[in-house]
């Protein structure tokens, strides 16, 4: 398979994926989504009426207002198209094709620190703020995680390793959210050295928010790097073990190339493709995982907006967020795929 | 892969040093979980979010064995509900309960209730008194009970701060010479001269007199309330965390085992069957794969979790659905290799039914393998369900870890420095996760030689 038939056949795959993802966020949600979208029209017709005197007095009788207000209603549901059920292929359609040109429509109550209810502002909100927490947290893990497990791979047994493997397989037992409020008991609550809420209490449009937005990032981050370095470390070392018993490192070894260069050099290098694969996929795992870790540092990205969504029940802010949740998993999963196959020479034939 | 038989899994196995502490660790859960199922009766965690049934218990307390640790000795919460009895039959009748108390903490009691229910009729006195260490007694109540003709039972609560007990203390202090009008009635009957606790025995006498015998009281219950309780100490709703941590660990297991068993089955068939039958339908089988892979998984089990039901023999469902895909792929390579080998190639010549071949000679292989990933996915399983519950969205009839940390989280545990209300359910998740964690690096090991070193 040629490099560009395969990119070929993994995009069609993502793009399958994402219909099919939107389709069942919307297929679980559609019909809440009829409910709340019919009351709100019952209550703005209601709102209407008591705003104008005029039109309630202008009925002889009680049942003669009540047809008036039910053919209001019935005709506003039409011009929106709710007088069909959500799961007509017209209506399914039509929310999918808003969807993908990326207009997701109103909050129902959520709004953007700005003010904004649009579901594109909120979103873009809150996106760089859970870019910047796991991105950072995973750029640290993976560089203390590569020298950590290439030092404890090159010396297998010794008590690096052993401290490291027991290290990563313990850690990676405990749920970072409920470490998350351990480091919060102990560094906000005991010693008052961080912030509890990771929300910075200043506007976003004061100029030190910046730097109080880093501060408050500062517990959530080393919590996530604390519970997550073990694992890859561990991760790296098996992949140095298996390549250091290769017949070229023998070879590089009776040469006389350094053993320091070895492992640096040639060793890391060989054991790249797996490491960027997991790189790639653990930064869009945690994605996925930052509704539960932003939720209790209670910082203001998109899993806490997600998480706020279910709460109250915002349909087109879960429908959004899961949308772009979905696509960043998805191209991390497509790049993690790419790099694969440049790294990795077997991968591509031609 | 490597073909391994079960008994020198089984010799392996009792060689790894860490495969056995993760078996140990197992069997003192389940030996938990057994306990948890014969003390505690079942109705109490179907009464977990009942406040009734938890109101004699106190709140917010913490461990009884922080005592230990501190010079100045907290009281401990008594419900003292095991009274000796002692009726006498006369003129006038007595039945007389008689709660003993040794009390040696540095603190006062937080209040007092004395709770009972009496089946009689006619005309009934109570009086409730206190033998102190110093062999003083004061009368803290006589109140006659309300009158009836016919046989009732009459079920009432005394609390330390009625007016009838303050009068009483009032005249029994002030004869004395130490009343102190701002000090509560616990802390005057369990002070000494100083202000201070007074340590040592008490006796508390709860009579009913009356002129006719037919008396009888069915429940009684003295509450002296403190500041440490139980093993664990409670929550802000009063409940005893011993019960939630006890009826957690088999609900934790329940969910991961059947998680990692049906995905690992599930995975397991499917993969192998794609493998086997190569060409069109393993490509088409393969794709599938790939989508649900892609899937992210925790935004769809919240949504289906609100939307569906949170049920948690449903979610346990919703999270197979989500872990045997990587199972598959593994399992699908691993046939591909075997349906190469010459006796499955005999066996397709023979004429021998695809589903026979599939289970009778390549699945076998691949049980070793299919057991490593069972233990392995066990702890994914477990804090995935935690996860959920964390966020308020499990199953509100079990009282799983999840959940108790969902209501230290709502109720500011962390702020409010109750670390028995967060560190335990984290603990115990983390120690069942380890479990399986040793037993399948352990199984790993023995099926994949090349980790070894």
């Amino acid at each position: 398979m040629s490099l560009k038939r395969y990119i070929a056949t993994r995009g069609i795959t993502m793009f399958g994926v994402l219909m099919i993802t939107l389709l069942l966020t919307i297929a679980l949600v559609g019909s809440n989504m009829d409910i709340i979208l019919k009351q709100g029209i019952a209550y703005q017709v209601r709102a209407e009426i008591t705003e104008s005197p005029t039109i309630a007095q202008s009925f002889a009788t009680v049942e003669e207002f009540d047809q008036f207000v039910r053919e209001q209603i019935d005709q506003r549901m039409k011009t929106l198209g709710l007088d069909t059920p959500w799961y007509s292929p017209q209506r399914i359609g039509f929310t999918m094709y808003k969807i993908l040109i990326l207009d997701f429509g109103n909050a129902t109550f959520l709004t953007s620190d700005s003010g904004s209810s649009n579901v594109g502002d909120i979103l873009l909100e809150k996106i760089p703020r859970t870019v910047l927490l796991f991105t950072t947290a995973t750029i640290i893990i993976s560089i203390i995680g590569i020298f950590l497990g290439a030092l404890a791979g090159s010396k297998v047994g010794s008590v690096v390793d052993r401290i490291t493997s027991a290290f990563a397989v313990i850690s990676s037992s405990f749920p970072v959210w409920w470490v998350g409020m351990l480091m919060i008991f102990m560094f906000a609550f005991t010693y008052h050295i961080f912030p509890a809420r990771a929300t910075p209490s200043i506007l976003p449009t004061e100029p030190d928010y910046i730097l109080a937005l880093l501060y408050h990032m500062t517990l959530p981050l080393i919590t996530i790097v604390l519970i997550g370095f073990g694992t890859w470390a561990y991760l790296v070392r098996n992949f140095m073990v298996g390549t250091l018993q290769e017949d070229f490192i023998s070879a590089k070894k009776a040469i006389g190339i350094s053993k320091k260069k070895i492992i640096y050099k040639h060793a890391l290098k060989n054991a790249a493709p797996p490491i960027i694969t997991i790189l790639a996929l653990s930064l869009s795992g945690s994605l996925g995982g930052a509704i539960i870790t932003e939720a209790v540092f209670d910082w203001p990205g998109m899993g806490r907006l997600y998480f706020e969504a279910i709460s109250v029940m915002d349909l087109p802010i879960i429908i959004g967020a899961t949308y772009v949740l979905t696509v960043l998993f998805l191209i991390s999963i497509f790049v993690a795929d790419l790099l694969y196959g440049y790294f990795d020479p077997r991968v591509k034939t031609e | 892969m490597s073909n391994v038989s079960s008994s020198e899994i089984r010799r392996e196995f009792a060689k790894s040093k860490v495969g056995l502490i993760g078996i140990g660790i197992l069997a003192s859960l389940i030996i938990l979980s057994v306990i948890a199922a014969v003390t505690i009766p079942i109705d109490t965690f179907k009464q977990w979010n009942n406040p009734g049934n938890w109101i004699s218990y106190p709140k917010s307390s913490a461990p009884i064995w922080v005592n230990y640790f501190m010079t100045q000795k907290i009281p401990e919460h008594l419900i003292l509900d095991n009274p000796s009895t002692i009726t006498k039959d006369d003129v006038i009748s007595l039945t007389s309960h008689q709660f003993g108390v040794q009390y040696h903490y540095d603190d006062f009691p937080s209040d007092f209730i004395y709770e009972f229910s009496v089946e009689y009729s006619g005309s009934q006195l109570l009086q409730i008194s206190v033998i102190r260490p110093d062999q003083s007694q004061i009368l803290l109540l006589s109140r006659s009970l309300p009158h009836s003709d016919t046989k009732i039972v009459h079920h009432e609560r005394i609390f330390s701060t009625d007016n009838s007990i303050k009068k009483n203390i009032q005249i029994y202090f002030s004869e004395i010479g130490f009343y102190n009008q701002n000090t509560s009635s616990e802390d005057m009957i369990f002070a000494n001269k100083d202000g201070q606790v007074l340590k040592g025995d008490y006796l508390f006498l709860l009579n009913i007199f009356g002129v006719e015998e037919n008396v009888e009281i069915i429940d009684s219950k003295l509450i002296l309330g403190g500041k440490v309780f139980g093993m664990m100490g409670t929550d802000e709703l009063r409940r005893d965390l011993a019960v939630g941590l006890l009826w957690g660990t088999p609900l934790a297991l329940f969910i991961g085992i059947s998680v990692a068993v049906g995905s690992v089955t599930a995975g397991l068939i499917y993969g192998v069957y794609a493998g086997f039958k190569g060409k069109k339908t393993d490509e088409a089988m393969m794709r599938f794969n790939d989508v649900i892979y892609a899937l992210p998984a925790l935004p769809f089990l919240i949504i289906l979790a609100v939307t569906i039901s949170n049920s948690i023999f449903l979610l346990v469902g919703f999270l197979m659905i989500f872990s045997w895909v990587g199972i598959a792929k593994v399992s699908r390579s691993m046939a591909l290799q075997i349906k190469t080998r010459q006796y499955v190639e005999a066996s397709q010549m023979m004429g021998q039914k695809n589903s026979k071949i599939i289970f009778k000679h390549i699945i076998p292989q691949l049980l070793p393998y299919a057991f490593a990933s069972i233990a392995i996915s066990v702890p994914a399983a477990i804090t995935t369900e935690a996860g959920i519950s964390f966020l308020g969205l499990g199953d509100p009839t079990f009282p799983t870890w999840g959940q108790i940390l969902h209501d230290a989280y709502t109720y500011g545990a962390a702020a409010r420095g109750m670390w028995w209300w967060i560190a335990p359910p984290g603990i115990m998740i983390a120690i069942t996760g380890l479990a399986f964690v040793f037993i399948g690096n352990a199984l790993d090991a023995i099926v994949n030689p090349k980790l070894k070193k």
